[in-house]
């Protein structure tokens, strides 16, 4: 799967303006991963998961940026998230499936940020794009 | 399974809130829309309905909105039955096991199409809590769905 010149001209565009807000973006993914997906908690037993806590807010953003790094190595998004591949490979070990449930409330969290522009194409752009860094966070696993 | 789905209190306040809100023909007629358009695959049930060569052709679709509608408007029977779904579900699954020959994957699928439309038509009122709820609900049906085949 890859994206056309059509799906990535409106990521790029549209990353312009989640970039304006992406850590308020990145933490309230998390929220809602942890409120819909109460087993996801299980890879954070060390986090304070209160809404609005330091904890939160600080991987949301960690978690934003790393989209923003495959976003401008659109091109080559394995090579953008190597290093993280490798983290989630060895050290964290986060179940697949996971991937899938954080992409959606991404998803989400852009549709009632941004509307108007998330229409049936940009929304097919995004879970795209989203199902490529889920494939580069998982290729490593074994 | 056969776990039964509890929704408390105020889920079901914030569920029933919300659905009073929703533009069924509208918001049945864009999720159904949008699984089509993000998930073309899902178009092998739907060989009879005409164009579906591009997102606005399937998205200005007649026969797409009129069947997403008739989807959601079934949707709604869940929002009224919540702590009933097995039986209110039970007809439409047969029908979608025996004769519709829908892989149950698609319920899961169409449900987050649905959140995802809610999410676009409510914004900031479709808080996490709130997504959590409808998340449920989703589910739910889906699985209710599922139960007979």
């Amino acid at each position: 799967m890859s994206l056309t010149k059509a799906e990535r001209t409106v990521i790029l565009s549209m990353w312009d303006k989640i970039s304006t807000q992406a850590d308020a973006i990145g933490t309230q993914a998390l929220e809602r991963l942890f409120a819909s997906y109460p087993q996801t908690k299980t890879y954070f037993p060390h986090f304070d998961l209160h809404p609005g806590s330091a904890h939160m807010r600080v991987h949301g953003a960690k978690v934003v940026a790393a989209l923003g790094e495959a976003v401008k190595s659109i091109d080559n998004i394995g090579g953008a998230l190597a290093k993280l591949s490798e983290l989630h490979a060895y050290i964290l070990r986060v179940d697949p499936v996971n991937f899938k449930l954080l992409s959606h409330c991404l998803l989400v969290t852009v549709a009632s940020h941004f509307p108007a522009d998330f229409t049936a194409d940009a929304h097919t752009a995004w879970d795209k794009f989203l199902s490529i860094v889920s494939c580069v966070l998982t290729e490593k696993y074994r | 399974p056969d776990i039964m789905v509890h929704f408390s209190a105020e889920e079901k306040a914030a569920i029933t809130g919300l659905w009073g809100k929703v533009h069924v023909e509208e918001a049945g007629g864009e999720a159904l829309g949008r699984l089509l358009v993000v998930y073309p695959w899902t178009q092998r049930f739907f060989d009879n309905f005409g164009n579906l060569s591009s997102a606005s052709a399937i998205m200005g679709n007649p026969k797409v909105k009129a069947h997403g509608k008739k989807v959601l408007t079934s949707f709604g029977n869940a929002v009224k039955h919540m702590d009933d779904l097995k039986d209110t579900f039970a007809e439409l699954s047969e029908l979608h096991c025996d004769k519709l020959h829908v892989d149950p994957e698609n319920f899961k699928l169409l449900g987050n199409m649905i959140l995802i439309v809610l999410a676009t038509h409510f914004s900031k009122e479709f808080t996490p809590q709130m997504q959590a709820a409808w998340q449920k609900l989703t589910t739910a049906v889906a699985n209710a769905l599922a139960h007979k085949y």
